[in-house]
């Protein structure tokens, strides 16, 4: 052994890490050079001086501090849990979200209505409202229905409000 | 039956709280410690130690008891602590140490904060000389380079093991023990007025390999 090797067990000598062969084989070069033994010497003296490191006692609040920003995290985390449970729930409440905003991008009026060729019973009386509404015919009929004069129209004549009343 | 590090990490995980706060009475005062050294601030070292517990807290449901719970704490601190170095924050620190504490800005008051030291009331000389002897100290553990010191402080003051250390630091066994090594040696040197300089001096002028 020589002193290169001091640098990987001067510290595990001085902890009693070695083993017994080790620590034999390293004390028997302590014993022959003296360069090796004065760091052994001044590594346990600067030991013995780190232990007059005063400590630093943390402030009494520490635990209180430590306790509220935990409190404080958890107060956040509740809140977002409360609305997303679970990650799972926060995706799929994102896609809906997503497939709202895109089916909402098509108007109504850009619809295919009129072009429907068969549809639902709900959209077959919108198609027909639809053409129906703008009717002027439509717009007298009520005009026409209750019209005294024309009950005084010969009978041959008064067929055209009861054609409309059959309407 | 008092419950080991492990058992207690295993019942937060499992959602006991006041397990939680038995660790934090017991390591506060370490994990405090360790990144005064570190990081050279004693608010910072409060900010940062409460960090620590945070995290662990936060980590509590992913905890495996693979290794040590201290070993695992303490990665958690130096991790912080590097970073925390890194990014600069604490470089006016820095500056205040090697101002030994004392102001000479001239604006009359000092820039170190004002420490809780747990005092033993010896006469005002003996103090004096306590004092003086522990500011060597302190300044010559603190301008090690990051890695010596954390290792040193761990070895030193945590008394942890050498693979414990080696996994906090990210290095072989090997290699902590030669970081060690070399972080003492220069404490050797540094603090050869208190340890012996006449040895020290001697062992300069003949290089020991």
């Amino acid at each position: 052994m020589n002193c290169g090797h001091t640098e990987k067990k001067l510290v595990a000598y001085l902890d009693g890490r070695l083993t017994m062969a080790e620590r034999r084989q390293f004390e028997a070069h302590l014993a022959l050079c003296a360069v090796c033994r004065g760091r052994a010497q001044g590594f346990r003296s600067v030991w013995d001086a780190l232990d007059e490191l005063p400590p630093l006692a943390p402030s009494p609040a520490f635990d209180s501090r430590v306790k509220a920003r935990l409190a404080q995290e958890q107060r956040r985390a509740g809140f977002w849990s409360w609305i997303m449970p679970s990650p799972r729930m926060a995706f799929a409440a994102t896609a809906l979200l997503i497939a709202s905003i895109w089916l909402s991008s098509f108007q109504p009026a850009q619809l295919p209505v009129t072009h429907a060729p068969v549809g639902s019973p709900a959209q077959n009386t919108e198609a027909e409202f639809g053409m129906i509404k703008d009717l002027p015919v439509l717009e007298n009929y009520d005009v026409l229905t209750s019209f005294d004069a024309l009950s005084e129209l010969p009978a041959q004549e008064s067929a055209q409000p009861q054609s409309l009343n059959r309407l | 039956m008092a419950r080991s590090d492990v058992q207690l990490m295993l019942d937060v995980k499992s959602g006991d709280d006041s397990s939680f706060e038995l660790l934090l009475r017991k390591y506060r005062t370490p994990v405090v410690n360790f990144l005064y050294r570190m990081v050279r601030d004693a608010a910072a070292a409060e900010d940062l130690a409460q960090e620590v517990f945070l995290r662990v807290y936060r980590a509590r449901g992913q905890y495996l008891p693979r290794a040590k719970f201290t070993t695992w704490m303490f990665r958690i601190a130096t991790n912080l602590a590097f970073n925390a170095l890194r990014d600069g924050r604490y470089r006016q620190m820095e500056v205040s140490i090697d101002q030994s504490g004392v102001d000479r800005s001239g604006d009359g008051e000092s820039k170190q904060p004002a420490l809780e030291i747990a005092d033993r009331q010896p006469s005002i000389e003996l103090e004096l000389i306590r004092r003086d002897r522990a500011e060597l100290i302190r300044r010559a553990v603190e301008s090690l380079p990051e890695k010596q010191r954390a290792a040193v402080l761990l070895h030193k003051y945590q008394e942890m093991d050498y693979d414990e250390i080696a996994r906090v630091l990210g290095c072989s066994e090997s290699a902590l023990k030669s970081l060690l090594f070399r972080a003492y040696e220069t404490l050797r040197v540094e603090l050869a007025p208190l340890v012996g300089a006449a040895q020290v001096q001697a062992q300069l002028t003949r290089p020991g390999k």
